[in-house]
């Protein structure tokens, strides 16, 4: 970091947040005759962005798991709430996640959005600055702001922009994940009256949170809190209803940084959040979590495979990829919680992709029903390839990213649960079924459809944001140790805290006390 | 028989005292002076003065600060408390006023009276805020009731108006019975109306144990209730809401509320002390029932104005929550949350006029249908309010909400604080759904043209705004000023 002077490299995280905010005003001012104009201004926007957010991961140390970049600045100072940013291993790749998506998707609606191009971006450009803050946040109450902040942005995109039900997805979207979270608010506000009656200090700091020994009973509930909220956002199985129809009726820009970020924050809430700062609770309900996750993935991936429709199933996908990260993330070692870091990545990218590439077809033929395709290798065949790395990816081809995730998610839970990897297991299996058979049906055979027949392939445009996503996929999958070193030392340190606190706080009770017991003080 | 002697200086104290009155009630009578040698096209100035007198007001109550001025033997004091609601009333009345620019001359309320009603009805809310003789405070109701009955009867050739006034008026008369039959009962226990020396009573176990002092709480408490249309108070308020002039229901729904809030808060945070233990499941079953059947009945609502006046008797859930918890973080949070109120309902009332055409037929919510990408500024800005509404980050309502939840939990009432917000997330199904309609649905038809709204309008939309955004952003000086109110009162 000695590079950067140091008067900018405090005010970097700040300026990555806020960035997009100023983007956002600037399209206020231009016109909306101009479609082109907005639209290019906007990428150039997301480019800049993600060109600040070099400097953070270049200048990241992996070495130590400290808050880097940090900002402190009091906001309301009489109740101890700050304005405090940093980036940890954790969130660091989340956040280069985010800015590396932004400019693929703004390119990838420059034809597919036609109507109100100027509130299009200006959503978008909102979002972001909602999904960068979630992120970087390190003050609960600050935090909180900005995983609000995602809502609405995003409940306009499926609501204006959105498909025939956007409307109902669109609420059912918002009251969903909004239901969710102001639970976790009340328990954020305990946490902080908690964190006063035993420390004399208002702070709504999550460091000096992570330090409290919180008694387990209170763990149990403000962890269940938490966890409504992130299993909802992830979303866990049977929080998913939202998803399909959110993802379905969404623009394809909208389905892919719901996919790739939103989805994130849920299961960064958990590392970030639930776990540690209720250890107790979270190693007590691990087989609850792992039980979901493993019905998620597996009911997932069956579900994925009867979908008619190419969009919904990938949006089932989802549902199967993330119980695989909720896995790896309740394993509570550093391979398992490293291969769900990783695995949100992947699927950021893989998932990012494949609704890339649905929504190429669609622009072509306005439908996504796999009936209507067939044979399309021979009139596309660059199309074809592209969507045949990505499908690989998202199967876990080794050699490509999704391998990597799976297998050190695999790898990390077999050490602390084995039954549950062994089912888990089966669903790598079963989205080698999905999607290979989707592909197939898609692409190979005969040319059953005449509109088929003289379809365009990729334009320059496409193949200019589609290439990024593939050097990623094989970047990871080849040499994932530019990804894991950076997160090493952040994570070993999650793994630490959680064993060290989860022992302080058990340390004087008995050995085989039961979880009613614990919890509920039901005494047999 | 001695003759009175009057103490010349304690004159001048008291006078000094109610200075933001004297010059409401001084601007309303000149108005109503005026009006008679006005020729009627030069009406519209009438508002301009009112407008005058209430920066005025606002100016003076600025100027005395927050210290404590007593006045009149203890029957009026102007302390934090008193000036934080007088900046909240005259806040609201003046938004209420410079709406009323263009309202009326689209619906032809310039007339003497409806200002002058306006600025006396003010008057009487600034004495309750006041008062601390529970006589004072009754007295204040009265000059703010009898006004408003008349103001929301001010279409007198429409039905809905005239329904409505006689409805708040036969429920507000018997609401002011309660109250005044509360009062006579607590003098008869204690011997006084004065409620610094009431107080110090209330500590004594042989009053709280007896039946007519409990009654005398009571009744009072009902009399409040009606007043801020707590459940089951409530009926008269959707129909008087939907029927008045939709100026003077932005008025009622901010100004009104805040004026018998503030009473309340004084007295329960004077009396809570030693009332606690009796009062505070009374509190919670009625914010409970307030916040859950406010928002229940909304959900249904087709017409505009009705689903904000379900909203806003919500809303008066949510202010009571900060009761309940009855120490100084919740009498700060409900002081926040009145302030806020004021500016982000007036705000959507004030968007709502604009874009509805008639009284009556114009604010059913399918006339929404289209506004949005139309009238981007209009939309844009009712879009913040309803958010704001809500409880959404980053607005002032999030953060009136974030203390009001936050003095419930810090004071044990987790599960108040729980149905708190779960009723927060279905609010949000009929504020989206009034958002769906602006930006989501097309147009049957024409898209309404909203009114063109004057520069003063204008005005009052974008302070609005301006107030929802920058508290939402940086509340930390206006909660503390809303802090040391609350413990000028304590003190």
């Amino acid at each position: 970091m000695t590079w950067i002077p140091a008067y900018l490299s405090s005010n970097l995280l700040t300026a990555l947040i806020f960035f997009p905010l100023a983007g956002a005003l600037l399209l206020f001012f231009l016109p909306r005759e101009n479609p082109g104009l907005i639209r290019n201004t906007t990428l150039l926007v997301t480019l800049v962005e993600f060109l600040l957010s070099l400097p953070v991961v270049i200048g990241f140390d992996g070495a130590t798991a400290a808050m880097q970049f940090v900002q402190r600045v009091p906001w309301i100072p009489g109740y101890g709430i700050e304005y405090h940013v940093g980036v940890d291993g954790i969130s660091l790749w989340l956040v280069m996640l985010t800015t590396f998506l932004m400019p693929i998707a703004i390119l990838s609606t420059y034809e597919a959005v036609e109507k109100h191009v100027k509130e299009f971006m200006i959503f978008m450009l909102v979002l972001e600055v909602g999904m960068v803050g979630v992120f970087l946040a390190i003050d609960l109450f600050l935090f909180y702001i900005f995983w609000e902040l995602v809502l609405i942005p995003m409940y306009f995109l499926i609501g204006v922009w959105g498909s025939e039900r956007r409307i109902y997805s669109a609420i059912k979207f918002f009251l969903y994940t909004f239901a969710g979270s102001v639970l976790m608010l009340v328990a954020i506000i305990a946490l902080y009256f908690h964190h006063y009656a035993v420390t004399g200090v208002y702070t709504t700091n999550l460091l000096r949170m992570y330090e409290l020994s919180i008694p387990v009973k209170l763990q149990f509930w403000m962890f269940a809190a938490f966890a409504l909220a992130f299993a909802f956002k992830v979303p866990m199985f049977p929080f998913h209803t939202w998803l399909p129809d959110a993802h379905v009726d969404a623009p394809t820009a909208g389905s892919v940084i719901l996919a790739a970020v939103l989805l994130k924050m849920g299961t960064y809430g958990f590392l970030r959040f639930a776990m540690p700062l209720f250890p107790v609770a979270a190693v007590d309900l691990m087989p609850l979590v792992a039980t979901l996750a493993v019905i998620g993935i597996i009911y997932g991936a069956l579900v994925a495979m009867v979908q008619k429709d190419m969009k919904k199933l990938v949006a089932y996908s989802s549902v199967s990829h993330l119980g695989f990260v909720m896995l790896g993330l309740f394993a509570f070692n550093v391979q398992g919680i490293e291969g769900g870091i990783l695995q949100m990545i992947n699927h950021g990218v893989s998932t990012g992709a494949l609704f890339l590439i649905v929504g190429i077809i669609y622009e072509r033929r306005h439908t996504r029903l796999i009936e209507e395709f067939g044979g399309l290798s021979k009139v596309v065949p660059l199309y074809a390839v592209v969507f045949m790395i990505v499908t690989l990816s998202s199967v876990g081809l080794p050699g490509t990213n999704g391998f990597v995730g799976e297998f050190l998610i695999l790898l990390g839970a077999f050490k602390t649960a084995k039954w549950f990897t062994v089912f888990a297991a089966t669903g790598v299996i079963l989205s080698a079924v999905y999607m290979l058979w989707m592909f197939q049906r898609v692409m190979f055979g005969k040319i059953t459809n005449e509109k088929n027949r003289h379809l365009p392939d990729l334009k320059p445009r496409e193949i200019a944001y589609l290439l990024p996503l593939l050097v990623m996929i094989f970047w990871i999958g080849v040499y994932p140790q530019t990804f894991l070193r950076k997160m090493d030392a952040s994570v070993a340190a999650v793994v630490t805290r959680i064993e060290t606190k989860r022992q302080a706080a058990l340390g004087e009770r008995p050995s085989g006390e039961t979880l009613l017991a614990r919890y509920f003080d039901v005494k047999k | 028989m001695t003759p009175i002697t009057i103490d010349a200086s304690a004159m001048m104290q008291g006078l000094y005292c109610i200075l933001p009155e004297i010059l409401i009630v001084a601007t309303a009578l000149f108005v109503l002076f005026v009006d008679l040698i006005l020729p009627e096209e030069n009406r519209r100035i009438l508002c301009g003065v009112s407008i005058i007198g209430v920066a005025l007001s606002l100016f003076s109550v600025f100027a005395m600060g927050p210290a404590k001025i007593s006045g009149f033997s203890g029957a009026v004091v102007h302390d934090g408390l008193g000036a934080f609601f007088e900046i909240v009333i005259l806040s609201a009345c003046a938004l209420t006023l410079l709406m009323a620019t263009g309202y009326s001359e689209w619906e032809g309320t310039h007339k003497g009276e409806f200002y002058s009603l306006l600025l006396l009805s003010t008057s009487g809310m600034m004495f309750m805020a006041k008062g601390t003789d529970l006589m004072t405070i009754f007295l204040g109701l009265e000059t703010l009731s009898i006004p408003i009955y008349v103001l929301v009867g001010f279409h007198r050739h429409r039905m809905s108006s005239v329904e409505g006034a006689l409805k708040y008026f036969l429920l507000g008369a018997f609401a002011s019975g309660f109250l005044l039959y509360g009062i006579a009962l607590m003098y008869a226990a204690t011997g006084t109306t004065k409620l610094p020396q009431l107080v110090p009573m209330l500590y004594d176990a042989r009053l709280a144990a007896n039946p007519v002092f409990l009654a005398g709480v009571g009744l009072l408490l009902v009399g409040f209730a009606f007043k801020v249309s707590l459940v089951p108070f409530h009926m008269w308020t959707p129909d008087a809401y939907e029927g008045a002039p939709t100026v003077v229901t932005a008025f009622m729904s901010a100004a009104v509320k805040a004026a018998a809030f503030a009473a309340l808060i004084r007295v329960l945070l004077l009396t809570l002390g030693g009332l606690q233990p009796v009062l505070w499941k009374v509190l919670w079953v009625l914010s409970v029932l307030t916040m859950t059947v406010g928002n229940l009945s909304a959900l249904v609502q087709n017409n505009v104005k009705r689903m904000l006046a379900y909203s806003s008797i919500a809303h008066a859930g949510y202010i009571l929550v900060g009761m309940v918890s009855g120490d100084v973080l919740g009498g700060q949070a409900s002081l926040f949350y009145l302030l806020v109120y004021a500016f982000m309902n007036i705000g959507a009332f004030g968007v709502v006029m604009l874009i509805a055409q008639k009284e009556d037929e114009g604010y059913d919510i399918e006339n929404l249908a289209g506004i949005g990408f139309k009238y981007p500024a209009l939309a844009g800005l009712l879009t913040l309010f309803l958010v704001s509404l809500g409880g959404i980050p980053p607005t002032a309502g999030f953060v009136g909400k974030f203390y009001l939840f936050s003095a419930a939990i810090k004071n044990g009432y987790i599960w108040l604080a729980v149905i708190g917000v779960l009723n927060s997330a279905a609010s949000i199904y009929y504020y989206l759904r009034i958002v769906v309609y602006m930006y989501f649905l097309p147009a049957k038809g024409e898209v309404p043209v909203p009114r063109p709204p004057r520069i003063a309008f204008s005005l009052a939309l974008c302070a609005s705004a301006a107030v929802v955004l920058v508290l939402g952003i940086f509340p930390g000086s206006v909660l503390e000023f809303a802090e040391r109110s609350v413990l000028s009162l304590l003190m």
